[in-house]
């Protein structure tokens, strides 16, 4: 299917971001979070270096709790573009049995997912780091940088960022600084499945509806991935037809029900949608301002 | 209403149209964000659950729903003084996609303004059609001009609160094409609209039989924002040299301007060697063609030597090639811009050191006055020239905004200090070539038989530079080297007897000494340079004028509180009763050197010492015999 204007223009700007990063820095990373957003920058990457491969790996910092799906979906896809993939787990988090379930989200988010990933920055001493952010996600995204500047220690101070014109990015740094850069900024949720349909990007097959075990909780539905999440007292487990909008850790990601199996369908029901993307998150509803809250910290 | 609603689709073909609202709060600018993003259905119902809830608590608009809150309510963060900021908000109708800059109004955000203009083709701003044309509203429309904007819409807001008023309208009107003319926009249209009521946003007022015109969204659906961009000449910034394997050299890039196809003659614009396009490579396949936006891969027929900077055009439509030009900057740091210092600038895909030799005025953002004047503080704006240290390729950015912008970098914060916008260049690079010399650096050599240098003794006040560097040269002279001694003294008193002490004409005074030392090392001297020289940049500025090993950085490393004890001029008494202003290490800073090439301790021995040391580091360079 031929791109619409809008999304050519959407590619060419974001190929352009992943060269400079490539011309610039001395050990770049993509995130890899196996989402559909990550499955378009991943493609972009891919078309960028054309016919070279992109030249850096990709990093997914794994909390092991994963949905199967996801992971399956992973190892397909690095095999298929034939591309180096680094894992890494908060080693520290796992002894010190963090998990979404007995630790809450907000300890396990930070423990497993941003303690995680500033160990793997350090530990493969990565200088930029690409993630697959986009500013219409959320209101703390909005204001974030397409290059987006980070102090030694990861940390980010919203209330100093370099100022950003036209498409003259400031890519240098100091040693032990680093940059986030977001190639997907100015991508839209329906800019996502659309440029997925086109381009026929393979996704995480939850996604797409079809009967799963789920059990109501806090008001929303959670699948039952494995067997590590146990039923609490009153609790019963039903086979829903649903699908995700967004993907995480399994306990943390809610489901909604559709019956949306195609991306046709997907794109219908979500033009009809009213309510917002990240609203299935758990993590973004804990505290007011939760997202900025979390970025400070290091964050994705 | 007879409109059809409005979707979050973005199905059409019509290019996305990126666009900045300018204006406060007060003009209604939120609620008209609200009212575009409420209309085209992007509102979504918990959002609006607790916009009807704050609506009843805090809004200003009785029992109806008060848009503005919508957007407000998204910028929590106004307390934390982040809204300073540019929010991207984005929507879409069945027509178009839009990315709206939403950026403060007041004049201490002017690099914000700026921020969200350089990456939009249109500006909406607002007027309050009580209050008509006000100072704010020349400010934005100059800034939205400079950054240029060449398409902007006049909403005259709030027309229900002057009873719909033609008159009141025409007359707004009237007064902002008297002055706009001069702006030199391709397109202004004025719309009268109510923003709280959707009057002429989204929808046909039923209120003014006197407006036939389109309403806002109509408008903005249907500018044609990239005409011309393919009429252009075809630049290519080369991004990424890509090389997959021997038989593939390619040149990555997004085209910023024109057209190119296979088999067109093409140059590379600062050598000036030429080549004929042979692919144009995608992951899609080969094009037959590319156009202004593709981000594409190039190969040429010949072997010609092209590296990331380099900016690739037609061979009979060259961008300028020069090293010193005329810009208007934008001063974004909380550091004054300092005349002399240097700065690494960003230009296309180039990076590369360049002073601002010369301020030639500052402009009144609200008058449009030229005001005299030295530095440039946080987000003024001044017309200077600038001196880059090789020659770059540009178009002036009133011809082209991708190749006539650029950015200065601080080069020891790393933070974007400056936004620049090339009006014309002051030398042609064909005009650079000098004088042909019939003498050479070369042949003084020879004939003096040792190597030229600069020895650029640093250190704070009374901590001995001046005179080990004097029994330097004494002993230098002795082995029969050509020496020369630049020091405040006889500078001060001739060359830089117009400079004062303040930041400002410091960093000059250095530029000055930096560029006599380069002559007087062309010459085929060793020049003894004695300078406090309290900042890295001014000395690293020096160290590029010349070769690499034509330098030598000697910090003389004397801690301050023995240079007090010594006090052999009685300054230090004098500065800390207040009698001398920026004084070095009382109350004016000494940045000290982080790779100097000698570093002097005085606690160890005497000059004497110190002067025989110097000697041996500067015969194991090769500088002495």
């Amino acid at each position: 299917m031929p791109l619409s204007l809008n999304l050519k223009r959407l590619e060419a700007e974001s190929i352009g971001i992943i060269r400079e990063v490539a011309a610039e820095f001395r050990n770049p990373v993509m995130l890899y979070s196996i989402g559909k957003d990550s499955g378009v920058m991943l493609h972009l990457a891919m078309k960028a270096f054309y016919p070279s491969k992109p030249p850096f790996p990709l990093l997914h910092v794994d909390t092991g709790w994963k949905f199967g799906d996801m992971i399956r979906h992973r190892d397909q896809i690095v095999s298929r573009y034939g591309l180096k993939l680094l894992v890494h787990t908060n080693a520290e988090g796992v002894a010190r049995g963090i998990n979404p379930i007995a630790s809450g989200s907000q300890l396990h988010t930070q423990v497993m997912k941003t303690e995680a990933l500033k160990q793997a920055l350090d530990k493969w001493d990565f200088d930029a780091a690409f993630g697959g952010a986009r500013r219409d996600e959320e209101k703390s995204r909005a204001k974030e940088r397409v290059f987006s500047f980070r102090s030694a220690g990861h940390v980010w101070d919203p209330r100093n960022q370099r100022p950003e014109l036209w498409q003259l990015f400031n890519t240098r740094i100091s040693k032990g600084e680093t940059i986030r850069v977001f190639p997907l900024s100015n991508w839209t949720e329906l800019d996502i499945w659309q440029y997925t349909r086109a381009e026929d990007i393979p996704v995480v097959p939850l996604y797409f509806a079809a009967p799963r075990p789920v059990v109501k909780r806090d008001g929303v539905l959670i699948m039952r991935d494995d067997d590590r999440m146990p039923l609490l007292p009153g609790e019963v487990e039903d086979t829903l037809t649903v699908r995700f909008r967004s993907l995480g850790c399994y306990p943390l990601s809610a489901a909604i029900e559709s019956t949306a199996a195609t991306l046709d369908d997907i794109i219908e029901e979500m033009i009809a949608s009213r309510t917002s993307e990240r609203s299935g998150r758990l993590i973004d509803n804990d505290e007011a301002a939760s997202m900025e809250k979390k970025k400070r910290e290091g964050y994705f | 209403m007879a409109n059809a609603p409005l979707t979050a689709t973005s199905a059409s073909d019509a290019s996305p149209l990126r666009f900045l609202t300018c204006g406060s709060v007060d003009d209604g600018k939120s609620t008209l964000i609200g009212r575009l993003l409420y209309d085209s259905k992007l509102i979504m119902e918990d959002q609006l659950v607790a916009l009807q809830r704050d609506s009843r608590k805090h809004g200003t608009t009785g029992d109806d729903m008060d848009l503005a809150l919508l957007v407000d309510g998204l910028e929590a963060e106004r307390e934390q003084g982040i809204t300073i900021d540019v929010a991207y908000r984005f929507f879409a109708t069945p027509r178009r996609s839009f990315i709206v800059a939403d950026t403060p109004g007041h004049e201490q955000y002017t690099r914000n303004m700026a921020t969200g203009a350089s990456n939009s083709d249109a500006a909406v701003i607002l007027i309050d059609a009580r209050k008509g044309v006000l100072t704010q509203t020349r400010r934005h429309s100059y800034i939205c001009s400079l950054l240029g904007i060449r398409h902007v819409i006049v909403a005259v807001n709030k027309i229900d609160l002057v009873d719909f008023s033609g008159e009141r309208f025409h007359h707004i009107v009237g007064d902002y094409l008297g002055f706009a003319q001069a702006l030199g926009f391709t397109s202004i249209a004025t719309i009268p609209v109510s923003a709280r009521f959707g009057d002429n946003v989204t929808q046909k007022s039923g209120h003014m039989c006197w407006y036939d015109g389109p309403t806002l969204l109509e408008h903005l659906e249907s500018l044609d924002v990239e005409q011309g961009l393919d009429d252009k000449a075809f630049r290519f910034p080369v991004q990424w040299v890509n090389r997959p394997n021997l038989d593939f050299r390619g040149f990555s890039g997004t085209l910023v301007s024109g057209t190119v196809k296979p088999g067109d003659r093409v140059v590379v614009a600062a050598s000036g060697k030429e080549s004929t396009i042979a692919r144009i490579v995608t992951a899609d396949g080969d094009l037959p063609e590319a156009r202004a936006g593709d981000a594409v891969t190039l190969t040429f027929a010949d072997e010609i030597d092209v590296a990331r900077g380099d900016v690739i055009a037609h061979a009979d439509s060259r961008p300028d090639v020069v090293d010193q030009f005329a810009a208007h900057v934008l001063w974004m740091a909380e550091d004054e811009m300092l005349p002399g210092r240097s700065y690494l600038m960003r230009i296309g895909t180039k990076y590369v050191p360049a002073r601002i030799t010369s301020l030639k005025h500052k402009v009144d953002i609200n008058s449009l006055d030229h005001i005299a004047a030295k530095t440039l503080g946080l987000n003024e704006i001044g017309l200077c020239n600038l001196s880059a240290s090789a020659p770059v390729a540009f178009d002036p950015y009133s011809d082209n905004r991708a190749t006539g912008a650029f950015i200065l970098v601080d080069r020891f914060t790393n933070a974007t200090a400056g936004a620049g916008m090339i009006t014309f260049g002051l030398r042609r690079a064909t005009n650079i070539h000098r004088q042909s010399v019939l003498v050479d650096k070369a042949s003084r050599l020879r004939m003096h038989g040792h190597r030229p240098a600069i020895l650029w003794f640093t250190g704070l006040s009374g901590s001995g530079k001046s005179t080990i560097a004097s029994i330097v040269e004494r002993e230098l002279h002795a082995r029969g080297a050509h020496t020369y001694m630049l020091d405040g003294d006889n500078v001060r008193h001739g060359l830089n007897r117009d400079l004062g002490f303040t930041d400002a004409d410091r960093v000059e005074n250095i530029r000055r000494v930096g560029e006599v030392a380069k002559l007087f090392v062309d010459a085929g001297l060793v020049v003894l340079c004695s300078f406090i020289s309290p900042f890295r940049a001014e000395r690293q500025m020096v160290r590029e004028l010349v070769d690499a090993e034509e330098f030598v950085e000697i910090f003389v490393d004397t801690p301050l509180q023995e240079c007090m004890r010594r006090d052999p001029k009685g300054l230090y008494a004098r500065a800390k009763e207040g009698k001398i202003k920026n004084f070095t290490g009382i109350d004016s800073p000494y940045e000290v050197p982080e790779n100097a090439e000698i570093i002097v301790d005085t606690g160890q021995g005497n000059a004497e010492t110190a002067a025989q040391r110097i000697i041996e580091a500067l015969a194991e360079r090769h500088i002495v015999a």
